[in-house]
């Protein structure tokens, strides 16, 4: 039994746990605001707000409802665009109409709740914030040019919200429905029992399962581990970073302690997927999906990360660059699961850098994209971890060209001679993505950019010309 | 005014085909498409998938009791294939059952066996191989070949532009329920409720009386359900026929993508000649459009190629031929622009390519060569109310081409890692369908006993505002508050025969026929209380809701007239009818007069490229545009908007793939990327050209759903002109779209890295 609540009321439902949550709403619900667009997570237009009391608050986030298994709601307040109605329009709702951000009007309900999202978030809100809260919601009518328009104003209007009080001030204010304040409540009393099912099909944010293994997901009972507390922690110890497998990329956006070890974070994490897809998809989800162009493993692959895989028989530790052993061949038999991932904090002289390239540059699979993690002192690099994707079968650690700079100065000489080890390592091929030789010409280029990137005083395009 | 679906948009109230309450009984259609682009059929077995629990019926082509045949233009395309299957995805059967799960499995369960047949992607190989959908046609002016010898520089290449995928975020679909006397009920989101009514009658060897198409509203068209909405709605009819219980078909995303067409893909080669003071004298040009496997509406898309093949510029001597290219890709079809944004980028191609090879800014060029009044089209058109050169001379007052040409130099000049790139580009967009008897519209009003006014028009509301400009029209000519008006759905039993929704047209058309039911209405209605007020007719005036005789207000109301009326037995209904004057087109001689009038602009598309990893960034487009005299800045602005995006992304990041055996490769949206939020230029400025409008269009306000998609052309010559300051040996290809590989390609040249 899956038990929630959605919208102002509780629902409990005995349908598969695997089940789709945007099937849910729709078309048991009869909730037809939530819009059916693409069924991968890339349009947008069938996002709901999942609320998680944490602390006696809680924490609302935008998902795509249509990768969503059901069982993930359970325990947790769900919010499609009639739950936020009121009599009259929101101010959210209100500047999409004033700006005329909407046309065919069919990918609208997916921007007031994303919008809204970003109203809710605890942070200070800022016009960047409101942005990246519909990065994941597209249009094909308006352009975007009014709903910037009126993204600029929320976030003007948000200017006095009281930080303390935030849900109190949002309902005074319009923003949302007073029942809001009664969810907690509501939450607490639903039952704790946890669902548990062991049939070998383990589901973590399912933003990848979901697109490539629908039809069998849809009408079963899975294993849901993406609420398992267990898996979802950044934790430092000895100088060391260890994170579960549950994690997701906003997790890591939202933890002070990976905010300060990679002050960059959050410009390469947009880089990556969208913000409903961020809030959902697991660190070992993308890991296990083994995507030889999945962008967490090549960002970890970077920091030389090992991984805890973990059974009934009990554990054992391995490098992620080991884990790949072809495409889609993973080291890990079928009981297994990644529990940690742990890897070296960056220190003073350590530099790290992610770059992506995809058709379009955000919500986008790469063509090529690549990391690297650099120790340098007095012009010479101690230490050197450089990783790659699109150039392979599996997500690739350099090893060659990582030994090579190991030791050496820090010249453009240097970093040409490695680009071309480097390209005597990867084997790309041709696909939608792009051409193989398009894909090596790129890889030189990010390789490059990683310099001029984090050397910017030294090394500009016309040093490796 | 604002659209006025907005509230019931941002509310998630507005009800899409989706939504509408399913009827007990209902059944689910999935279509069952072939897995080859060529070949022969030489077995189905659809045992097993009828043996699934759940699984209602399988219809097949055995099952149409009239003509298998959805063409629309020519008879060439069969709902389901019979024997012969000519692209991947063309719908063999429709599979029906308690759900649509249950019938996408029952789809897996189908065993087919093909013999193939040699497969054609390429429209210059189908040409070669004499595959043409219909003959090559041909637009000339002047004396094409005694014109090169006057020529001081000829330069000559190829042109290409991909294809587009529509993209609407509402996939295709339709619900079909049974009435009395097997008369069939549609519910389709299609931009032609009557091309969906006369195919489903043809296909049931029926009365089109009998079938009623109802549309609410499109969750996005642009042209994508102006033909090929049909076949599910008339699939959808086809199971209530024969099941006599209701069928819905809403097509999954990657149904709707394998299965249906897109913007033409074009092939093209150019000639151009230029005198020594660079006119442009000469041009001759020959267009490949690939057609995919049957004709839907190319031969009305290859027509519009031709009619903006010179774009903005008066060339004396021109030969344009055009060959529509059969093969085995899904019919291509409708695309706002409708062919002309294909002939608009090759004569943009042929113009750069010049001025690179000259050594000069190609807007001198450009601006060298605009069309003016007195100036005659290819097609025998004489050009009237051109506004080019005063929206260039704004342009250049506003925005300061020269100003921006040198500070891009300056910029360049001072940065190696990221150059920076401009173009303009101006458009001349023919208004009204160029098959002339499609000029016609009609609309009903019925107006209330207690004074509230319904309103039916044979447009269709797909998020272009055309709804609300109706309200704003009846609202105006009847002086009352736009609160008692409402809008109704399309229905063909309330306005019948309809054209589709398209050509920018259909505000111009129906709102035309709206005007003139409302007129008639009003004269009725102050005869009426000309006669009450015992003044005379032309003394009666109806301001606000509110009767006044000779100015002076009366006690008498809106309401109270028109119950009056009524009570005296006058028709407070009333039926408009439009069809645009002037306008024809002899296709025999390929001369006429087929536009109403066109619509003019200019944009100015600034870039930077980032060249260590071959991306772009737009800076700005700033936009001079002929609205006439807007009736909906809102409205109007945001189809300039959403246009302009849309070419945009046409030029740039939406990468159509197929392989050489017609498999569709770009068929996701994770594989197919359409601009997001992040990818558009961050500032977007418009700037209305003060005119006095023009009196074809309606309320003088021009119409604007095609023309600004392209603007986007820009697009790609902001970044050629950008990849040429980084490497000034660029060999351009003119290769639409521009993808981030093509700029690095072209940025480094091809290394060989092996």
């Amino acid at each position: 039994m899956i038990e929630f609540i959605l919208n102002n009321k509780p629902v409990k439902t005995d349908l598969p746990n695997g089940s789709l949550l945007l099937d849910f709403v729709r078309y048991e619900q009869s909730l037809m605001g939530t819009k059916v667009g693409c069924r991968e997570g890339d349009c947008g237009a069938c996002t709901v707000l999942i609320g998680d009391l944490k602390n006696g608050q809680i924490d609302y986030k935008q998902v795509t409802s249509c990768l969503t298994p059901l069982g993930n709601a359970n325990g947790k307040h769900v919010v499609t665009i009639e739950g936020l109605n009121m009599e009259s329009l929101s101010p959210v709702q209100q500047f999409m109409v004033d700006e005329s951000g909407s046309q065919c009007g069919f990918c609208t309900s997916g921007f007031v709740v994303s919008l809204t999202q970003f109203c809710l978030a605890n942070a200070t809100p800022s016009y960047t914030d409101a942005i990246a809260s519909i990065d994941g919601n597209i249009c094909r009518c308006t352009g975007y040019k009014p709903i910037e328009r009126a993204a600029k104003h929320i976030t003007d209007s948000l200017s006095d919200k009281n930080h303390n009080e935030t849900l109190d001030w949002l309902i005074a204010e319009k923003f949302i429905p007073s029942y809001f304040n009664q969810i907690p409540d509501m939450l607490n009393a639903l039952p704790k029992e946890k669902s548990d099912f062991q049939n070998g099909m383990v589901v973590g944010g399912g933003t990848d399962l979901y697109v490539q293994r629908h039809d069998q997901l849809i009408d079963q009972n899975v294993d849901l581990i993406s609420n398992a507390t267990d898996l979802k922690f950044i934790e430092i110890e000895n100088g060391s970073c260890k994170i579960g497998a549950g994690t997701t990329a906003t997790n890591l956006m939202e933890s002070n302690i990976f905010m300060s070890a990679f002050p960059q974070l959050k410009s390469h994490l947009k880089l990556v997927a969208s913000s409903p897809i961020r809030n959902v998809a697991t660190i070992g989800g993308n890991f296990v999906n083994a995507s030889p162009i999945g962008d967490l493993t090549v960002f970890f692959l970077a920091l030389d990360s090992q991984i805890t895989l973990t059974q009934n028989k009990g554990n054992r530790i391995i490098y992620l660059k080991d884990f790949y052993k072809g495409y889609k061949d993973l080291d890990k038999s079928p009981d297994e699961i990644i529990s940690t991932i742990s890897f070296k904090l960056p220190t003073q002289d350590s530099y790290f850098n992610f770059e992506k390239v995809s058709k379009r540059i955000h919500l986008d699979i790469a063509s090529v994209n690549t990391a690297i993690q650099l120790s340098v002192a007095d012009n010479e690099i101690s230490k050197a971890h450089l990783s790659a994707g699109g150039v392979g079968p599996t997500p690739k650690y350099l090893g060659e060209t990582s030994a090579f700079l190991n030791g050496e100065k820090l010249s453009s000489q240097n970093i040409k001679s490695a680009n071309d080890l480097l390209q005597g390592e990867i084997s790309p091929i041709s696909d939608v993505r792009g051409s193989a030789n398009y894909k090596r010409l790129l890889l030189r280029q990010l390789f490059y950019a990683h310099f001029i990137t984090l050397f910017p005083d030294q090394f500009s395009l016309n040093s490796f010309k | 005014m604002k659209n006025i679906d907005s509230k019931g948009h941002v509310t998630g109230k507005s009800i899409y085909l989706d939504d509408i309450s399913i009827i007990k009984g209902t059944r689910f259609g999935v279509v069952f498409d072939s897995p080859i682009a060529h070949g022969t059929i030489t077995s189905v077995d659809y045992s097993k998938a009828l043996a699934l629990p759940g699984v209602v019926t399988i219809l097949t082509h055995e099952d149409i009791p009239g003509g298998n045949q959805i063409g629309g233009i020519i008879p060439d395309e069969p709902l389901f294939a019979s024997t012969e299957v000519h692209f991947v995805g063309q719908p063999i059967a429709l599979i029906i059952a308690e759900s649509d799960q249950i019938a996408f499995k029952a789809r897996k369960r189908i065993e087919i066996e093909i013999s193939k047949k040699s497969v054609i992607v390429n429209p210059r190989e189908a040409k070669q191989n004499d595959q043409l959908i219909f003959p090559p046609r041909t637009f000339e002016l002047g004396d094409m070949k005694n014109s090169w010898k006057d020529c001081a520089h000829i330069f000559e290449g190829q042109a290409d532009s991909n294809g587009q995928e529509h993209l609407y975020i509402e996939t295709q679909g339709a619900y079909a329920i049974p009435m009395e006397n097997g008369h069939i009920r549609i519910s389709s989101s299609t931009q032609g409720p009557t091309s969906v009514q006369k195919t489903t009658a043809n296909i049931l060897g029926i009365g089109m009386n009998k079938i009623e198409v109802d549309v609410v509203r499109l969750g996005g068209g642009f042209g994508g359900k102006e033909d090929q909405a049909t076949p599910w709605a008339v699939m959808a009819a086809l199971g209530v026929f024969i099941l006599n219980s209701p069928v819905k078909v809403v097509l999954s995303r990657l149904d709707d993508m394998r299965m249906t067409g897109k913007r033409h893909p074009y092939s093209s080669d150019y000639k151009i000649g230029l005198s020594n003071d660079l006119k442009i004298m000469a041009y001759e040009t020959t267009f490949h459009q690939n057609a995919g496997a049957s004709a839907d509406l190319s031969p009305a898309v290859l027509e519009r190629t031709l009619f903006h093949g010179t774009n903005s510029y008066f060339i004396p001597n021109v030969k344009m031929t055009a060959y529509s290219c059969k093969t085995n890709l899904p019919p291509n079809t409708a695309f706002r622009g409708f062919g002309g944004p294909q002939g608009m980028f090759v004569i943009e191609s042929a113009l750069s390519h010049a001025a690179e090879e000259l050594g000069i800014s190609k807007h001198e060029l450009q601006k060298n060569n605009l069309l003016k009044n007195g100036d005659e089209f290819p097609y025998g058109q004489i050009a009237d109310g051109v506004e080019l050169n005063s929206i260039w001379q704004n342009m250049e007052s506003k925005f300061h081409i020269e100003t921006v040409e040198k500070e891009i130099q300056k910029f360049n000049s001072n940065h190696s890692n990221v150059k920076k790139g401009f173009s303009l580009m101006p458009i001349s967009f023919g208004i009204s369908f160029t098959k002339t008897p499609m000029n016609q519209a009609r609309a009903l009003v019925h107006i209330y006993t207690d004074g509230s006014v319904g309103v039916s028009t044979g447009a269709v509301e797909m998020g272009q505002g055309v709804n609300t400009k109706m309200l704003q029209i009846a609202a105006q000519t009847f002086s009352i508050d736009p609160k008692h008006i409402k809008l109704e759905s399309t229905n063909t039993t309330r306005v019948a025969n309809t054209s589709p929704s398209a050509a920018s047209a259909t505000a111009d058309l129906n709102g035309k026929a709206l005007e003139k039911a409302c007129n008639a209405l009003m004269k009725r209605l102050k005869s009426c209380a000309a006669n009450h007020l015992n003044v005379s007719l032309v003394d009666v005036t109806l301001k606000n809701g509110l009767i006044y005789t000779n100015g002076n207000k009366t006690d008498l109301t809106w309401d109270q007239l028109v119950t009056m009326a009524f009570l005296k037995r006058i028709c407070l209904t009333e039926n408009g009818h439009y069809a645009t004057p002037t306008i024809h087109f002899d296709m025999k001689k390929e001369k006429g007069h087929p536009f109403s009038y066109h619509v003019y602009g200019l944009a100015l598309t600034e870039v930077t490229l980032d060249c260590v990893r071959g991306t772009y960034d737009f800076d700005a487009v700033k936009i001079v545009h002929d609205f006439g005299k807007t009736m909906n800045p809102s409205v109007d602005f945001g189809q300039i908007e959403g246009g302009l995006i849309q070419g945009m992304g046409w030029m740039t990041m939406e990468d159509l793939r197929y392989n050489d055996q017609g498999q569709l490769l770009s068929n996701t949206l994770s594989t197919y990327k359409i601009p997001d939020i992040y990818s558009v230029p961050k500032d977007v400025i418009i700037e209305p050209l003060e005119t006095e409008g023009n009196e074809m269009a309606i309320l003088k306000s021009k119409a604007v759903g095609e023309p600004p998609l392209m603007y986007g052309i820009g697009a790609y010559f902001a970044i050629e002109n950008a990849v040429r300051a980084f490497n000034p040996n660029f060999n351009s290809t003119f290769d639409a779209p521009f993808t981030h590989e093509k700029v690095l390609m072209g940025l480094y040249g091809s290394i060989d890295f092996e």
